[in-house]
């Protein structure tokens, strides 16, 4: 295997939690809620995963525990967001805040762990192709399930009625609920389908990318996701694209790292926060404004009767 | 059974003033049954985290040490929230204004520069800490960029110049290679209130930017402006009230109070740069605003009483065990609680049994 395909393949391995979560997040997103709890969704994920993967020796296990993680913290910003129409900033940034804690109390038993590398899923003949075999037809489940999951998001939102459904909640929460449509159910799913993503990103991180946990591993990770969703315009092809993009941007940081050119490496890490500025800045002076947002993202939803 | 939410016709002035107060209620009680669930006692840790430093004159003096940032910053964060701009990288402002004004301490170390380094090294803080909450400002004024995202980008690239200037071209050249600049000169050092105490004069320069603050909203054009805009950003448009010259102000106000913030704990408190200079005051100061209502007396009270948790999360660990995380997840708790009660004091939730009465 050469050093390019080496690099190529960890391009994959970087971009995949931020596919996942973008992923659940643009759903959240096209629904109305701003979910800024994605960070402390994705720690979550990240330490009960990898606790639950430890102690039951089993990756399944500890994907499972996860997506539940993810999921739980989802329902708590759901019955605040949803149940009290609280403001969807501030308690997204709470749940942030407490998810980031509370995995830090979860994890501090499992510091110093390893787990084993999860095994790729290698399809017979294809995988011994030269060059483009192992980046095509040699990845773990994940990755080929982050691919599945933008073709389905797409589809239920793009050919869906239910994702027609989802959307026009999204874009005008008063018409649809005035239609009979149900704008919290829906959008209580939603969040859930994001918080389940954003634990499996976490789930990735810990079991895949790094194979330990340590406290702040998410590196601010879901925030990253939250503006490649923007950068994607609200669309689950661009979520890839940009994804893709993103894990290459860091992963070509730290090869550059490794090299060591002379430039601190202070300021290749800064790389992704700095590409993410650039991103949302460049998307804007093209557009005049972020477009494709959806009408009642972040207003809280009161029926007026 | 499923639940419906009405808006209240009338907002009850005595449940505004209760929410936060139950809220706080609400979040101790979650965090003590967290604390039960890890297996330990919540009676020891209420003990351990409220009562012993309510108790102890040198936790008393630590609590305001602890408040002075936590205030500075969320008077400063009352300004964007209350115009309903996301300002959500206090942090990053308050580590450029703490490396700015290092700056100036490190220039002038070890020479006689006289009285007015101390004054300097603050104005430099403040001015640290402004122009950069102005960036975030400034790329949603100019182009439309989303603010939530930049400033909290802005955080980690923070981190990331302090990080570099103390392992590389500041660091202590006698300091045994640790990432750490030299100590600060006397004529660098913000002093103590009170001979041999613990409180610095950062805690004043809280105090006044809550008075200042206080006669700003209450009593000036621009803080009724900035109530209005914030309310009803319909109303201010017409009214004729730029809403970019007003984002840029609150930025500039946030982000030089949140230097201001750093600069005083670095001069007042660490007495030196290092890698680490806040324990998440510039996230902390989030909750403390909207703990306080956004009003200044009110933010000075919460400030007090977060600090609280701060000291008795230090002592928790020494104590009885208890991770440092917590504090932080009490804290992500207290803000969740403290959101929900502000929106169940303008909401009623009714249980409707299905199939009753629409």
């Amino acid at each position: 295997m050469t050093t390019f395909e080496a690099i190529l393949l960890t391009i994959v391995t970087a971009s995949t939690p931020l596919l996942i979560a973008s992923l659940g997040e643009l759903v959240a997103e096209r629904s109305g809620v701003l979910n800024l709890g994605l960070e402390g969704m994705m720690a979550m994920g990240a330490s009960c995963s990898f606790a639950a993967a430890v102690t039951f020796d089993s990756t399944l296990m500890g994907v499972g525990a996860g997506i539940l993680a993810g999921g739980f913290m989802a329902a708590l910003f759901a019955v605040v967001v949803l149940g009290f129409a609280a403001n969807q900033v501030g308690s997204g940034l709470a749940v942030t805040i407490f998810g980031l804690g509370l995995s830090g109390l979860i994890g501090a038993p499992f510091v110093g762990a390893r787990r084993d590398p999860v095994a790729p899923l290698n399809i017979p003949g294809l995988v011994d192709i030269p060059f483009i075999g192992r980046l095509f037809f040699g990845q773990d489940l994940f990755v080929y399930g982050s691919i599945a999951l933008t073709v389905a998001v797409g589809l239920y939102l793009g050919r869906a009625r239910a994702g027609l459904v989802l959307r026009s909640i999204g874009e005008n929460h008063a018409s649809a609920h005035a239609l009979g449509l149900p704008v919290l159910r829906t959008r209580f799913l939603a969040i859930l389908f994001g918080g389940a993503c954003a634990g499996l990103a976490g789930a990735y991180l810990s079991l895949v990318y790094t194979r330990f946990w340590s406290p702040g591993m998410t590196a601010g990770r879901g925030w990253i996701a939250l503006a490649l969703v923007v950068f994607a315009a609200w669309r689950p092809r661009w979520v890839l694209i940009g994804a893709y993009i993103f894990g290459a941007a860091t992963v070509l940081q730290l090869h550059a790292q490794a090299a060591q050119f002379g430039v601190p490496s202070q300021l290749l890490s800064a790389v992704p926060y700095l590409a993410t500025i650039l991103a949302l800045l460049l998307l804007s002076l093209r557009h005049g404004r972020a477009i494709g947002t959806p009408g009642s993202l972040g207003v809280p939803f009161v029926p007026d009767r | 059974m499923r639940f419906e939410l009405t808006p209240r016709a009338s907002i009850s002035a005595l449940w505004r003033a209760l929410a936060p107060v139950l809220a706080f209620i609400t979040a101790f009680l979650i965090a003590g049954l967290v604390i039960w669930l890890m297996g330990r006692s919540p009676l020891a840790a209420f003990q351990v985290y409220v009562t012993q430093p309510l108790s102890d004159p040198w936790a008393l003096q630590e609590i305001l040490v602890k408040a002075t940032p936590l205030a500075l910053i969320a008077i400063g964060l009352s300004y964007c929230f209350r115009a309903n701009l996301w300002n959500i990288g206090a942090e990053g402002q308050y580590v450029v204004g703490a490396v700015l004004g290092s700056w100036i301490a490190l220039r002038t170390h070890g020479t006689d520069a006289g009285l007015w380094v101390l004054p300097a090294i603050l104005l430099a803080g403040i001015i640290g800490g402004a122009l950069y909450g102005l960036i975030p400002a400034f790329l949603k004024t100019r182009f439309g960029v989303n603010e939530i995202l930049t400033s909290l980008m802005l955080v980690y690239i923070a981190q990331l110049i302090l990080d570099y200037l103390v392992r590389g071209p500041w660091r202590d050249p006698k300091g045994f290679n640790f990432p750490q600049s030299v100590t600060f000169d006397p004529a660098a050092t913000l002093p103590p209130i009170f001979e041999a105490g613990r409180v610095h004069y950062g805690f004043v320069f809280a105090l006044i930017a809550v008075l200042v603050t206080a006669v700003i909203l209450g009593r000036t054009l621009f803080g009724y402006r900035l109530r209005l805009s914030g309310d009803a950003p319909r109303a201010a448009r017409f009214a004729g009230f730029n809403s970019k010259t007003t984002t840029l102000a609150v930025f500039g106000i946030s982000g030089g109070l949140a230097g201001l913030a750093g600069m005083s704990e670095v001069t007042g408190q660490i007495g030196q740069l290092q890698p680490s200079i806040s324990p998440g005051y510039g996230f902390t100061a989030i909750t403390v605003a909207f703990l306080g209502r956004l009003n200044p007396i009110g933010i000075l009270v919460a400030a007090l009483v977060v600090s609280l948790t701060f000291i008795g999360g230090e002592s928790a660990q020494i104590m009885l065990k208890l991770p440092l995380d917590l504090t932080q997840a009490f804290q992500g708790i207290l803000l969740l609680c403290v959101l929900s009660a502000d929106a169940l004091v303008s909401n009623r939730i009714r249980f409707v049994v299905r199939g009753g009465a629409k």
